[in-house]
Parts: structure tokens; C-alpha cells; sequence
């Protein structure tokens, strides 16, 4: 795997890139980059130009502007060997019904070269070793979206690209994908994942970028998105007795529930308001603090998004 | 190379899951033996050879059925599975276009060899198991089955050809419907009409054979009904078999032609293709 990508480590190297089709700009000027054993997620709504982004490093489009390399190469010129140290799981995917899951593995294990017992491991890796020999066209959506994730594992791929992987299956499996996905991570490859449900990518995602109508809105690990977006976090604070609550407390908070008072505050200045509802010990039952969720962070990058493109 | 054969290999594999090679047998074997048996009625006594009998109704039949199983096959193996999404996915696999093309055009050709011979064979069996037969009509009906094989090559190549340029599979079938319309039917009417019109005052009979070349039935017609002595005296042809001066080797190279040139423009055009 390591003779495969460059010097750097990096695997995905995406310069200033846009791609049109007649009049529609799918992605314009997106830079992004992946190096081994990181796993970063393309975030954005249908039309973000998330599949557009893979295709091109897939090699399947060629871009209007800029340059795309994936190891080391230019996935459009290449040849078609080196796919061999691709892995892509389709948006969607879809397999010939009238065909078993295990000869459709099979197929794809043969055109990567991958011998037969490859086959029956990675159909007990993704849990499809008993429905193995039915025809796919019997299969539950789920079960087709692991035998796509299984042919994405063929050959230990270097780069790992996953359009929308979780899309069909049950939080257990979803869990189990990430497990997966991290675990080739920790093994050198280069992961990318693009998804609308931000919220799974928490402790899955080195990295998020965030697009939005073809454009980075931004990019970073989730702590430096928090940190940029400033969202405020919340305090709810539950005392004993209302009445008996410390004044700037009542002056402040927005009571809700009788016994509970709500706070915003900067992140910076989480700690100095943590200190004051320390100070007033008998009174205060209880603390929860909510950090913004992801995707109250998502839904901030996006609405920022939009007001700059109002300006212009 | 390998490739190839995965590609091809599945292609069949679809085929037989798809019962298109199961339908294709029945249909063309039930045909050849219906056409044996009942055609060996009119010239039971009059001392032909039976197997040459079935030499020319089995070409006259093939020029209308391969054709059109080839087309059926064929339009959908490229466009298909572009919109099915499964294009997607191999284009992703260390696979070169050419290579899809080509597996692909192999693993149905496959398909109408095995309908071919295993129908045409049942034919051959049943002319056997009723009457003696020479050396000469073997040859002459092994050469059939092969030019058979050969212009069920041509039309997948030419199905092929329609499902690179197609934009939806309705649109490979109906292109496909209208080239088998062009080539079995609509050609020789139009050709026979010229020649009529013409009554013989500028075109002459090199511009005709030329002409039949440009359509793969056509040399496929040649081949079969002017190649052997009895077989063109029965077919009707014996007056054109004399006057024919494409060889057999020419008309097996049209032939071929008609397999490497749409394969060859079904591979450019699949190639530029983004999706």
C-alpha cells in the first residue's frame, strides 16, 4: 500500500478544482486533500457536489479546471491497473438480481485479481455469509449496501471512497461500517466519506469539509469547526427551591419547567459561568451542558454560506 | 486478457440466469427441426441430398432469426447497465473500456454460438438418424453453421455499436428494432427496387455485388447459397452462383468486417462516454 501513494503520505491531493455540465457548475474551486490513514467526510445536502468530487477522483469525469491527483496520479489519464488500489462504494448501489452475492463478490475479486477466499472472508466481515448463495434480486436493501461495502474492501484498498455508505442500514450495522472504516484508517488508508447526516461522523471523522452548492463552506476536524463557528452553548441549570435561586440566576436564566433555568453562553466563557453556578452550592441541583451539535454546526456553516452568497 | 474472460464469463453466466440462452436454443432449435422434417417432405423422392435441403432453409431461416437475437442481446449490454447503475461501479475496477466492450461482445457471442450449434445440431441429427449423408453436404453445413456463427457475430457487434451511442434503453431497442427493419428487410426491397427502376441501364452487376456488401445478411447470403454446387442449384441461386465473383474468402472478410468495424466504433464511442 505505502509504495503506492507519495511522499507526503497524501492520497488525495484536489487543487482549485470545478467541474461543469453546459451551464450547471457541479463544484467550483475545491481544494481538498487526504493523507493516509485519515478519514475525512464530505458533508453537504443532494447536489452539494459531493458524488461530483468522487467521480472526479475516480477518474470517471474529467475536471473543467484545476487538478486532481489520487495516488500520486491523475485518476483520469491513468492506467486502469492502479485502480486496482481503489476502493468506491456507489450512492445507491446497484447488482445484476439474477445473480448470488457470492458470484457477484466473486466477479469483482476476479477483476482485481483477489483470490477465492477472499471472497467467503469479506462476506463474513460485512455479515453475509449465510445469504451468500440466494440471489441478490431476494436481498433486503441492506444486505445489498454490505455486499457493496464488501466489494469496496476487495484488494485493501489505499483509498477507500464511500458515497453516502450508511444510507439502508440499521444503527447496529451503521456502528459496525464506521468500525470498519476506522480500523482501515488505522491501517494506512486514505478514507473519504460523504454523508448528509453529520451527526454519525462524530469520533469517525479526522476531518469534515462542508460544501454547499459546489463550494468548501469549511473545512477542519469538528473541534476546529466548533472553535470557528462560535456557536453559543447552552446551560440548564435545576435548583431546589425557584424562589430560593441566586438573583442573577432569575435575572439572567429563561426559566423553563418550573425547576430549571436555561443559560447561553460564549465558549470562552463556559468556565467562569460554570464557577458561578458552582458558588451557589445548596441551591443548584443539577448542571447539563450541551455543546452544539453537529449539526447545528452544519446548519451555521450553511446559513453563512448563504448570507455571503446574498452579498454578492 | 484476463479481464476478458472474467467480463465475458459473467456475461454468459447473466445469460444463462436470464434463460436468454435457454429461449434462444429453443427457438432456433425447434425451428431447424421443424423446418427439417417438414421440408424433407416435397423432395423426399426425388434423390437430393437431404442435408443441402436443410442447408438452404436453415440460411434462409438464420438470416431473419440471428440477426434478431443478436440485436436482443446485445442493445442492452453497454446502456443497460449504465442505467441500472452498475456501469458505474466496473468503470471503477481495473478494467479498461475496451476491455468491457469487448468481454461483453464475447460473452454474447458465446451465448449464439451454443443456440446456434446445439439448434442447427439438432437439425443435422435428425437429417442423420433418416437418411445417409455425403462428405460434400457436411462441409456445406459445417461452412453454414460457421457463417452463422459469423453474422451473429456481426449483429452483436452491431447491437453493441447501438447501446455505446444510446441514451436510454428504449431508445438501444428501438435503434436496434430498426437496423434488424433496415438490414433484413428494407435493404433488399430498396435494392430490388433501384435494379427495377433501373432496368439494368447503369447499374451493373459489379455495382449490385458491391452493394451487397454493405449488408452483412446479404454476404452472409452469398456465402452460404453460392458456395457449394448443390446447395445453390437447390437454393434458386445456381444462375447467380455462376455470375458471383466474390470468392468465399472475400465474403468471409466482409463478413468479419461487418464484426471488427461497429465493435471498433461501439469501443470509441463507449470510450468518450462520461457518466
Amino acid at each position: 500500500m505505502s509504495t503506492e501513494t507519495t511522499a507526503g503520505g497524501r492520497i488525495v491531493d484536489v487543487v482549485a478544482v470545478a467541474k461543469r455540465y453546459g451551464p450547471v457548475e457541479a463544484v467550483r474551486d475545491v481544494s481538498l486533500a487526504a493523507q493516509a490513514g485519515e478519514c475525512v467526510a464530505l458533508v453537504g445536502h443532494n447536489g452539494a457536489g459531493k458524488t461530483t468530487l468522487m467521480k472526479l477522483m475516480l477518474g470517471l469525469i474529467r475536471p473543467s479546471a484545476g487538478r486532481v491527483a489520487v495516488l500520486g496520479a491523475d485518476p483520469a489519464a491513468r492506467d486502469p491497473a492502479a485502480r486496482r488500489h481503489i476502493g468506491f462504494l456507489p450512492e445507491n448501489v446497484a447488482f445484476n438480481p439474477a445473480l448470488t452475492g457470492r458470484e457477484l463478490l466473486g466477479f469483482y475479486a476476479r477483476l482485481k485479481g483477489e483470490p477465492a477466499g477472499e471472497v467467503d472472508r469479506l462476506l463474513g466481515v460485512v455479515g453475509l455469509a449465510e445469504a451468500a448463495d440466494r440471489r441478490v434480486g431476494t436481498w433486503s436493501k441492506g444486505m445489498r449496501q454490505r455486499l457493496g461495502l464488501a466489494q469496496a474492501l476487495l484488494a485493501q484498498p489505499a483509498l477507500l471512497l464511500l458515497d453516502e455508505p450508511t444510507s439502508g442500514l440499521d444503527p447496529a450495522l451503521r456502528g459496525s461500517l464506521y468500525g470498519l472504516v476506522r480500523s482501515l484508517a488505522r491501517d494506512g488508508a486514505g478514507v473519504l466519506i460523504s454523508t448528509h447526516a453529520l451527526s454519525e461522523l462524530e469520533g469517525v471523522a479526522d476531518r469534515v469539509v462542508i460544501l454547499d452548492r459546489g463550494r468548501v463552506l469549511a473545512s477542519g476536524s469538528l473541534a476546529e469547526l466548533r472553535r470557528l463557528a462560535r456557536l453559543p452553548i447552552r446551560v440548564r441549570v435545576t435548583v431546589e427551591e425557584p424562589a430560593a435561586a441566586p438573583d442573577w440566576l432569575r435575572r439572567e436564566g429563561a426559566r423553563v419547567n418550573g425547576h430549571a433555568f436555561d443559560l447561553t453562553c460564549a465558549p470562552d466563557d463556559k468556565m467562569a459561568l460554570l464557577r458561578r453556578v458552582a458558588a451557589g452550592e445548596g441551591a443548584i441541583r443539577d448542571v447539563e451542558v450541551a455543546v452544539p451539535t453537529v449539526d447545528e454546526l452544519y446548519a451555521h456553516f450553511l446559513a453563512r454560506g448563504q448570507d455571503r452568497e446574498g452579498l454578492r | 486478457m484476463r479481464s476478458l474472460v472474467v467480463i465475458a464469463g459473467k456475461e454468459l453466466l447473466e445469460s444463462v440466469r436470464n434463460r436468454w440462452v435457454v429461449a434462444a436454443t429453443l427457438l432456433l432449435g425447434a425451428l431447424a427441426l421443424s423446418l427439417t422434417l417438414v421440408g424433407a417432405t416435397p423432395t423426399g423422392t426425388v434423390g437430393v441430398a437431404p442435408l443441402d435441403i436443410v442447408v438452404v432453409s436453415l440460411s434462409s431461416l438464420g438470416i431473419l432469426l440471428l440477426p434478431l437475437i443478436a440485436l436482443l442481446i446485445s442493445h442492452d449490454a453497454l446502456v443497460g447497465e449504465i442505467e441500472r447503475g452498475t456501469m458505474l461501479l466496473l468503470l471503477t475496477y481495473p478494467v479498461a473500456r475496451w476491455q468491457i466492450v469487448l468481454g461483453k461482445f464475447l460473452g454474447h457471442l458465446a451465448v449464439l454460438a451454443i443456440a446456434t450449434l446445439i439448434g442447427f445440431g439438432a437439425a443435422a441429427l435428425a437429417v442423420l438418424a433418416t437418411a445417409e449423408v455425403d462428405r460434400q453436404s457436411w462441409q456445406a453445413f459445417a461452412a453454414m453453421t460457421g457463417a452463422s456463427v459469423l453474422l451473429g457475430a456481426a449483429f452483436v457487434a452491431i447491437g453493441s455499436c447501438a447501446s455505446a451511442l444510446a441514451r436510454s434503453r428504449a431508445a438501444a431497442a428501438a435503434v436496434a428494432i430498426c437496423l434488424w427493419l433496415v438490414f433484413v428487410v428494407v435493404f433488399d426491397l430498396a435494392l430490388l427496387g433501384l435494379l427495377v427502376a433501373d432496368q439494368g441501364a447503369r447499374i451493373g452487376a459489379g455495382a449490385v455485388e458491391t452493394a451487397l456488401l454493405f449488408n452483412p445478411t446479404d454476404v452472409y447470403r452469398l456465402l452460404n447459397l453460392t458456395g457449394f454446387a448443390n446447395v445453390s442449384l437447390f437454393s434458386g441461386m445456381a444462375g447467380l452462383g455462376g455470375t458471383v465473383s466474390l470468392g468465399p474468402a472475400v465474403l468471409v472478410a466482409a463478413l468479419a468486417a461487418w464484426v471488427a468495424v461497429p465493435l471498433g466504433i461501439a469501443t470509441l464511442l463507449f470510450a468518450r462516454r462520461e457518466l
